[in-house]
């Protein structure tokens, strides 16, 4: 029997699992939360349950019957509160194009060893774990993408998602009167979480513009009539704002928040098809909370140290089979492409399928498949609409903080791109300590290769160091490595 | 406003009712519901914010709310750094805001070790 490991246990992780199950593999499924469903099905904890907690969800029914299944089959592992650390790079020879000269047997081949942590977030005594399975499912998922503007560090500005993670998951509401603001679908259902917890939405503010909107979900409609259920849920969400007349504007952002110790107003302007503020069309909004989301950023650091390669939008590259550039390491859900629950589910199933030993060619596999195809068409459309255009850089101003941990402004950022001839990015992040801070460049990264690319003598960086590789995937305490040695 | 919890008899998902938890904050006790995680107590105590930063002072409380940001840490039973939005809370705990210097190089996980003064025990 093959074991599988699936790391993350939101949509595409809890449809992996299954699928292995189905395929007769060992389970284990992880995640660093102390329960699964990811950010999709975050839910109350369990001293706390509700009635009618599906009032909040779509597909709940299913969700927690998935769940109570993996709980109840004796050979999948359930591992709550475990945070996958590191991952030790496997030898050259897993890798996919190694020369045939090095590819070894299987009996030959050296482990992907996959080091856990298990216990209280950021706990002290955590309980140590290190497994070598046969095949892993990596389905990290993804975090909001906040594009700087001045003011964004102020207390009360908070990204989207950490509207809708309080709403979901401890029923709190961030704010009275508040402004959510970015671009994308995901705008909507954070919306409609707020008004759910009593909140007053004072408006929703798209950045890109109606006609950038038509001409990305528009075209050929009846291949959009076939994501049926994501178009029922967006249907919904629309309902739902008319009903609480919510403003919903688009081809405008918030291009600064106010306040001296927390927010207090926004600036709102229109931006062009570029996202370039348009003068003269700022106005001021008050606001106690500000929720603000362009994007998702994958969370690539696990894969990337398996030795997983990346496509040219930076996320990670599969095949049919949902497999990576290296052997035995599959990948699925938001790290593959940013394209919602239902692409998640069904790369999550072809995924686990696979990595218990079938292939994407297996008859049971029809249905996923087909979805898949259908909702990747629907990610396209999504992300011809709603993708970060350059011009948001014009909302910037010299003391806009980019790096918040090492609060590096903007102007910092630029002048030292500008002064050097060396437009390499570890340089730039050794002299001006951007993305070296305790979220080891999570939320700036992105940002700040845009900003040094633009501003350096080259107009791009010479060297790849990305952001995303980081050697430990979390910071950790002395003592929770100095146990290893004993 | 700051931030406040939904009261359950207007909550749409009518949920149960939940026991207590205590937990002190700089020697304050506050009170949260069974489950919730210390950023949650936070705000709904009327915090927005309980962090200073190193460089500027500037006030910090959540921001990512997932675990990503580093924002919200705090020291938890003496041990510090950890994300007040990801630990639940427990009762008895003891939280202290956190306002000192960071590290000098946190991005690198040995000094960050060091720094963190082998908080294993804590
Ligand atoms: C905060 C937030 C809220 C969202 N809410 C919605 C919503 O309401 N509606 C909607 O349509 N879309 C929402 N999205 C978009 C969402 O990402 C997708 O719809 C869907 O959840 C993606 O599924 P996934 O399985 O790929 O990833 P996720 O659901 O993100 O699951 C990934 C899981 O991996 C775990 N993980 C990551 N790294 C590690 C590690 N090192 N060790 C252990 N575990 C790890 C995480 O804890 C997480 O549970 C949200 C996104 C975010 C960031
Ligand atoms: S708010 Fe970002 S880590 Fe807690």
């Amino acid at each position: 029997m093959a074991d599988v490991l699936v790391i993350g246990a939101g949509p595409a992780g809890l449809a992996a699992a299954r699928a292995a199950r189905t395929q007769g593999a060992l389970v284990t499924l992880l995640d660093a939360a102390d329960d699964v469903g990811g950010q999709y099905w975050r839910h109350l904890p369990d001293n706390r349950s509700s009635e009618r907690e599906r009032v909040l969800h779509h597909g709940w029914a299913a969700f927690t019957e998935l769940r109570r299944a993996l709980d109840r089959d004796d050979h999948c592992r359930v591992l709550r509160s475990a945070q996958v650390w590191a991952i030790e790079e496997t030898d050259a020879a897993r890798r996919k194009e190694a020369p045939p000269a090095q590819q070894a047997s299987e009996g030959e081949l050296r482990r992907t060893t996959v080091h856990i942590l298990v216990g209280p977030a950021d706990g002290a005594a955590r309980e140590r774990l290190t497994l070598k399975p046969d095949a892993i499912v990596v389905a990290t998922g993804a975090h909001d993408r906040t594009l700087p503007f001045p003011g964004w560090e102020l207390p009360g500005v908070f990204t989207a998602g950490a509207a809708q993670a309080l709403a979901k998951g401890e029923r709190v509401a961030v704010g009275e009167r508040v402004v959510v603001a970015g671009a994308g679908p995901f705008l909507l259902p954070v919306a409609a979480s707020l008004v759910q917890t009593g909140s007053a939405v004072v408006g929703v503010y798209e950045a890109s513009r109606s006609r950038t909107l038509a001409s990305g979900w528009l075209p050929r409609p009846w291949l959009l009539a076939r994501a049926g259920k994501k178009g029922v849920e967006l249907a919904g969400y629309v309902v739902r704002q008319v009903r609480h007349r919510i403003p919903y504007r688009t081809g405008t952002a918030v291009v600064r928040a106010h306040g001296t110790d927390r927010v207090t107003a926004v600036t709102i302007a229109s931006v062009d098809e570029q996202w370039r503020p348009v003068r003269g069309t700022e106005r001021r909004v008050a606001a106690d909370a500000v929720c603000v989301s362009h994007a998702f950023t994958p969370r690539l650091e696990l894969a990337l140290a398996a030795g997983c390669e990346l496509d040219d939008a930076g996320f990670v590259a599969v095949d049919a089979d949902q497999r990576t550039s290296v052997r035995d390491v599959y990948a699925a859900g938001e790290i593959t492409g940013i394209g919602g629950v239902e692409l998640a589910l069904a790369e999550g199933t072809i995924a686990g399928h696979c990595a218990a030993g079938g292939s994407a060619t297996d008859d049971v596999l029809r249905r996923p498949l087909r979805a898949r195809s259908i909702y990747q068409e629907f990610a396209q459309r999504m992300h011809a609409a709603h993708s970060v255009r350059p011009g948001w850089t014009g909302w910037l101003t010299d003391d806009t903080v980019v790096c918040r941990c090492e609060e590096v402004n903007c102007g910092a950022l630029r002048a030292a791109a500008a002064a050097t001839e060396s437009s390499s990015l570890r340089s730039l992040k050794l002299s001006t300590r951007a993305g070296l801070g305790i979220c080891q460049g999570r939320i700036c990264g992105r940002t700040v290769e845009k900003l040094l690319a633009d501003a350096g003598p080259h107009g791009r960086l010479r060297d790849d160091a990305r952001f995303d590789r980081r050697p430990i995937a979390f910071p950790l305490r002395l003592g929770e490595l100095a146990t290893d040695d004993q | 406003m700051p931030p406040r919890s939904v009261p359950p008899a207007d909550d749409p998902i009518r949920p149960d009712p939940s026991s207590a938890v205590h937990v002190t904050v700089d020697g304050v006790s506050r009170t949260g519901r069974a489950g919730q995680t210390i950023a949650g107590i936070l705000l709904t105590s009327g915090e927005l914010s309980w962090r200073r930063t190193s460089q500027k002072n500037a006030p910090r409380g959540v921001f990512c709310g997932i675990g990503v940001c580093f924002d919200c840490v705090v020291t938890v039973n003496g041990q510090r750094d950890v994300r007040a939005c990801q630990r639940r809370a427990a009762d008895g705990d003891v939280v202290d805001t956190q306002h000192d210097a960071l590290p000098a190089h946190p991005a690198d996980p040995t000094s960050r070790l060091s720094a963190d003064g082998g908080g294993g025990d804590g």
